[in-house]
């Protein structure tokens, strides 16, 4: 180890160093996070199944469940906490989808309920149905074609 | 062996989460276009036959993460082509994921209306 590095390049090595070991950690919380609320949709799904529902109402009954306590969680200031913690984590399953529509609605209250509440609930959750929406429409265009070709 | 079914779940949601925050941390992506990228994705992958098979081995894993919107949005747009034709390319898909964007609409109202902002910490 040489002992007279200069500062600046000093700081540089500490700076990827820790970058580095963040980007585990970040990974880890991602994937711990990720994955317990995917268990937990699968145990509602299970639930569902067993109760008697279609695999496609078993579905839809989890995605409105987990929904349900994504927004509640969120409501409570909970499920912001989490997302600075566990970030894709909460980010990418469906509850992050309705953490991106009830956390702005809720901010964005005082400013009104239709331009405020109204508009800003789909800031993040309006992209996200506009490019799914189209691109669906699009593959289903070509389902089309190559159908009757 | 049906708690095989809880283990993949966990993994591979775990995992596709994992994809996204490497996305986060080495491309500065931000999260809205994550979230679009997600659920672009999931139709494409619907559309050339692999989010199916995928799905019915990771269960949850694959339909709760945003890829999972995408898939039962194109899911619904093949079912409804097949029975309606060309009609179904624009009814098909938010008849299937209709549940979930009005549960989201509806209890992010309900939510955003009773509950009041927290600040910061």
């Amino acid at each position: 180890m040489e002992l007279n590095i200069p500062k600046e390049k000093y700081k540089k090595r500490a700076d990827d160093a820790v970058e580095k070991s963040d980007i585990w950690v970040n990974l880890l919380k991602a994937f711990l996070v990720g994955g317990i609320i995917c268990l937990i949709g699968q145990i509602i799904t299970d639930c569902g199944l067993a109760a008697g529902l279609s695999k496609t109402q078993a579905g839809t009954t989890t995605s409105i469940l987990l929904i349900l306590m994504s927004a509640v969680a969120t409501g409570f200031g909970w499920y912001d906490n989490l997302g600075r913690w566990a970030g894709a984590g909460s980010l990418l399953p469906i509850t992050g989808f309705a953490n991106s529509i009830t956390s702005p609605a809720m901010e964005y209250k005082s400013e009104g309920m239709v331009t405020g509440l109204g508009v800003r609930m789909f800031i993040v959750a309006g992209p996200v149905l506009v490019y799914g929406i189209s691109a669906s429409i699009v593959a289903g265009i070509i389902t089309y074609i190559v159908g009757i070709i | 062996m049906d708690y095989m079914q809880y283990v993949w779940a966990f993994v591979i949601g775990g995992l596709l989460c994992a994809i996204g925050q490497l996305l986060i941390d080495l491309t500065k992506m931000t999260a809205s276009r994550i979230m679009v990228t997600f659920v672009v994705a999931g139709v494409v992958l619907s559309f050339i036959g692999l989010y199916r098979p995928f799905a019915e081995f990771a269960g949850a894993g694959a339909t709760v993460p945003l890829c999972g919107f995408g898939h039962t949005l194109y899911a619904g747009v093949s079912e409804a082509v097949a029975a309606n034709g060309l009609l179904g390319a624009f009814t098909g898909g938010l008849m299937a994921s209709a549940g979930g964007i009005a549960a989201a609409v509806f209890f992010g109202l309900v939510v955003s209306v009773v509950a009041s902002p927290k600040g910061k910490h």
